[in-house]
């Protein structure tokens, strides 16, 4: 698949100045809509995770009228909720040098200098608001005996600034998020439509202006149409098929909108989580994340000596490699995700991984048990070591963790401006969605503060500046016919090929296609194999795949079935947009860009713009441009020795 | 190895519903069960029928989408886990084993495993918050909390909504679930000013709702996946009887 360049993009919107001041620049310039208007004004909120959630809430209590959606049973459901170690803010409760500033350098530089300085600085700055506004909503976190508030740190930091609770801090402050929404539902302000799933994008006048979404449990095609959509369904991790993320987690959302005309920014950019647990066997349907705070006080290592097949235990100590410790004596077992989950990947390629097919490395909790106790182990980490206890049958307080690498989270998504909005105006992209504040790799604990901050805080303001034009008038109903047209027409045609592989084999094959081709390393070679094999197994997908049942009523096979061929126009996109980005980056490593010692290799000259690609029906893809200016952040290779 | 399942089948509110029965073969003992389950699926689909329909996400004990009663048991017989943590290793070759959804009127089923407990949020809806718009919070050290209370409230707060505590109860009760709530934000000093309030609203709503009341079996915790305590209820009833 061939690619065209379009214009740049020349004004991501964000205001000049110093960049302590462009937020609130920002929100003094934003246009404010009348509390009587604010009724009048309708807001679509599609999924209910962190981002959703706060953002629906949020409009809700500002007086909107909201209709929220996710295809779960409740909004308490979303991916959002599985998070486990942390949310970071930079309050300096501790006192040890953090600030906004260094928050924001630190975001930077571990997005590896993809990010625009204008909004991670934001990012840096909301953080605050977020602990303030979940402590105020009860949530949970870990406290000190004193009653403060505790915190640990996280991959890429050498301050404490990640609040957590317990191993559940997703759990914990998504039912803050959904507590506030079943607020405004009882009061009326919010709409709530749970399994629902959103198929298609309504746009009239160039306007976002609603969805169609299909009830899944009655499979009928409803419409439902707003003054502004926001997108807030999640990331594209299942691309792989097997990730750390939900079953559900899908792309269709946020690609129906791209193939409507939104912008697709870094579709390449994936992050491989370094602590997952290994793979067991061909039925495995999705891998388990043991959360990197575990970094904190396990010590990662493998045999010195290749093929060494003796228990754990029955290896001495200078026998073993603490890798991470020996290759990066500043971070240690800290280091970033990308560079952890490369490091692992490259023991086990020398020969040196444990367990089955020598995919795996130990995670080591022996000195911290002898170090703190058992039971200060236990306080902190308790809930992960019986999840790791459940699946694999061993016990780690006994014998060291085995772990792996697997898909964790999307860097890229729909690309937004400064004000969160998309190409498509009056739809806009939150929370994991869009492609916003992590450049090519996202630091621990900073997904969670970015669903916040982009929900509670960013949206509210912005969406109101776009709305205060608004009411936009009649929708189209041609537009709304075609949609509803689309929609229909693609489960008519998943439903009538009726052939004799299922939609799960299919995905899983593309998943293990993406993960050898366009997964932890990638070349020329493999990306070109990827963009040849992924058409013609697309080709089989819709000549050969069976869908059983009817568009009536509840149909798990057909929702799958509709997300797996989304999944698979993703995909070519993401390799397109690999091929095309020759630099190493964060977690997109290229193997032909790399320096003496192995590591991503970046190319500043070249590559220091955001990818947003532009769909075309024919002709592949079209490429522009946002180039990145650093004003403050020095750009330099990331260092963590 | 090799096991029977005994699958309750329904295809919607209105169908009466049955057991079905299936073999499977080639179950490792580290799948898991839906894994198990997903296999069984695959297998269905290609021969033309229906597979089974369970509601599941995360996978991994924590969003409360899964649920089963497995031979008997909410989440199957192994304490303080998920249907979707539960591993082959726990069943034995050639044993059958019973599935059926949760059981209980608030919860109706919507087709085979799938039931829809709507009734939960609406119970949250009824008061389980703080009311608290964005932009609002004083800062977080603004009020220290006693650690123990901060454990305490964490606790409760670990319940994931899954219904196992309401399809194990003779009575169909919710009361664990609702007092899980009540005790998390009733605990905190940051819920102390609505506390009455919630512990009424809920309460009552638990029964608009059809939900049985507590006769003190412990039913609920002895299937709960995240073990809330028995004792949440008793503090629930105080609160509500102060509120009344
Ligand atoms: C196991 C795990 C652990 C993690 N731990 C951490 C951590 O410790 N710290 C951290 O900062 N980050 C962590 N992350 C990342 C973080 O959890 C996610 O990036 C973040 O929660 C995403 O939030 P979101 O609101 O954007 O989307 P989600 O929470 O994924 O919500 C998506 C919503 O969209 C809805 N939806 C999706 N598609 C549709 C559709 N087509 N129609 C209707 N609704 C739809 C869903 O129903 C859901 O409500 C972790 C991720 C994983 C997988
Ligand atoms: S109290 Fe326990 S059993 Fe009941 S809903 Fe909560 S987690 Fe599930
Ligand atoms: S699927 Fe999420 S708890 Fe079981």
């Amino acid at each position: 698949m061939h690619y065209t360049v379009g214009d740049p993009i020349k004004d991501a919107k964000a205001p000049e100045g110093p960049i302590e001041d462009r937020w609130d620049k920002r929100r003094f310039s934003a246009k404010l809509v009348n509390p009587a208007n604010k009724r009048k004004l309708t807001v679509i909120v599609v999924g209910t995770g962190l981002a959703g959630g706060s953002a629906a809430a949020t409009l809700g209590e500002l007086g909107y009228k909201v209709k929220s959606f996710c295809y779960q049973d409740s909004p308490r459901r979303a991916h959002s909720i599985a998070a486990q170690g942390g949310i970071n803010a930079a309050k300096n409760y501790r006192g040890d040098g953090d600030s906004i500033y260094r928050l924001f350098y630190d975001t930077v530089k571990g997005g590896d200098f993809r990010a625009r300085e204008s909004n991670v600085y934001r990012l840096a700055q909301v953080s605050v608001n977020i602990i303030d506004q979940a402590v105020a909503q009860g949530v949970p976190f870990a406290r000190e005996y004193g009653g403060l508030l505790d915190t640990r740190s996280f991959g890429g930091a050498q301050v404490s600034r990640t609040f957590y609770a317990r191993g559940q801090t997703g759990q914990q402050l998504l039912l803050g998020a959904y507590q506030a929404l079943e607020r405004q539902i009882a009061a009326g302000t919010v709409e709530m439509h749970t399994r629902h799933e959103m198929l298609d994008l309504v746009i009239s006048d160039g306007r976002a202006r609603g969805v169609i979404v299909r009830d899944m449990v009655t499979g009928e095609i409803e419409t439902h149409l707003a003054d502004a959509v926001v997108l807030a369904s999640g990331g594209y991790g299942n691309v792989f098929f097997l990730s750390t993320n939900a079953k559900g987690c899908n792309t269709t959302a946020i690609w129906r909108a791209h193939r409507r005309g939104a912008y697709f920014g870094n579709p390449c950019y994936t992050q491989i989580h370094p602590t997952c647990i290994p793979v067991s066997g061909e039925y495995q349907s999705k891998l388990t994340l043991m959360s990197e705070s575990l970094r904190n006080d396990g010590r990662v290592w493998v045999p010195l000596r290749k093929g060494d097949e003796r228990p754990p235990a029955e290896i001495p100590e200078d026998e073993r490699d603490y890798y991470l410790e020996r290759i990066y004596p500043a971070f240690g077992n800290l280091v970033p995700r990308d560079i952890a989950s490369r490091a692992a990947k490259n023991v086990c390629d020398e020969g040196r991984g444990v367990g089955p097919g020598g995919l795996g490395v130990y995670l080591d909790f022996a000195d911290a048990i002898r170090r703190l106790g058992q039971h200060a182990v236990e306080q902190k980490y308790g809930n992960l070591f019986e999840m790791y206890e459940r699946i694999t049958g061993e016990n780690p307080y006994n014998v060291p963790m085995r772990i792996y690498p697997a898909v964790h989270y999307t860097m890229g998504g729909l690309w937004v401006d400064y004000d969160l909005q998309s190409t498509i105006p009056g739809l806009f992209v939150i929370g994991e969605a869009n492609f916003s504040d992590h450049g090519a790799n996202r630091l621990g604990a900073s997904a969670l503060m970015q669903g916040l901050a982009d929900g509670y805080f960013v949206l509210p303001t912005t969406v109101g500046d776009y709305l205060a034009a608004g009411p936009f008038g009649e929708v189209d109903a041609e537009a709304v016919d075609e949609a509803v047209g689309q929609v229909r027409s693609k489960i008519d045609r998943l439903l009538a090929v009726n052939g004799d592989r299922t939609a799960d084999s299919f995905h899983r094959e593309l998943g293990k296609l993406m993960w050898d081709y366009c997964g932890m390393e990638r070349t020329e070679e493999s990306l070109r194999k990827a963009l040849e094999r992924i058409p013609e197994l697309r080709k089989e997908f819709w000549e050969n795949v069976k869908v059983p049942g009817d568009g009536e009523g509840l149909n798990q096979a057909l929702e799958r079935a509709g997300r797996v061929a989304d999944f698979f126009d993703l995909a070519e996109l993401m390799c397109v947009d690999a091929l095309h980005r020759t630099e190493s980056c964060g977690g997109h490593f290229r193997a032909e860009s790399q320096d003496a010692d192995g590591e991503a290799l970046r190319d500043d000259e070249n590559f220091a713009y955001v990818a947003a690609w532009e769909f075309q029906e024919e002709g592949g893809p079209v490429l522009h441009r946002e180039d990145l200016n650093y004003e403050y952040v020095k750009m330099t290779q990331r260092s963590y020795k | 190895m090799k096991l029977t399942l005994e699958v309750w089948r329904q295809n919607g509110p209105a169908d009466r519903g049955r057991m079905v029965t299936y073999q499977v073969e080639d179950v490792s003992p580290d799948m898991s069960f839906l894994e198990m389950l997903d296999v069984l699926n695959e297998r269905l689909i290609l021969n033309g029928e229906e597979p089974i329909a369970f509601d599941h996400d995360c996978r991994e004990g924590i969003c409360g989408m899964c649920g089963m009663v497995i031979n008997g048991v909410a989440h199957g017989e192994q304490r303080a886990t998920t249907t979707c943590q539960l591993h082959m290793r726990h069943f034995e070759d050639g044993e059958t084993v019973t599935i059926e959804p949760w059981r209980a009127a608030p919860f109706p089923v919507v087709k085979d495993l799938v039931v829809d407990r709507s009734a939960f949020d609406r119970i949250i809806q009824a008061g389980g918050f703080i009311s608290v718009p964005a932009g609002s919070a004083p800062d977080a050290h603004a009020v220290p909390v006693r650690k123990d209370d901060a454990d305490a409230a964490f606790d409760a707060a670990t319940c994931i909504g899954c219904g196992a505590c309401v399809a194990a109860c003779p009575n169909g009760s919710a009361s664990l679930f609702t007092a899980a709530k009540i005790t998390h934000l009733g605990l905190l000093p940051q819920g102390q000013p609505e506390r009455d309030a919630r512990a009424k609203a809920m309460v009552e709503q638990m029964d608009v709702e059809g939900f049985g009341g507590c006769t003190n079996t412990g039913e609920c915790t002895a299937v709960c996946p995240k073990g809330i305590p028995l004792d949440t209820i008793a503090r629930m009833n105080r609160d509500y009887l102060k509120a009344r």
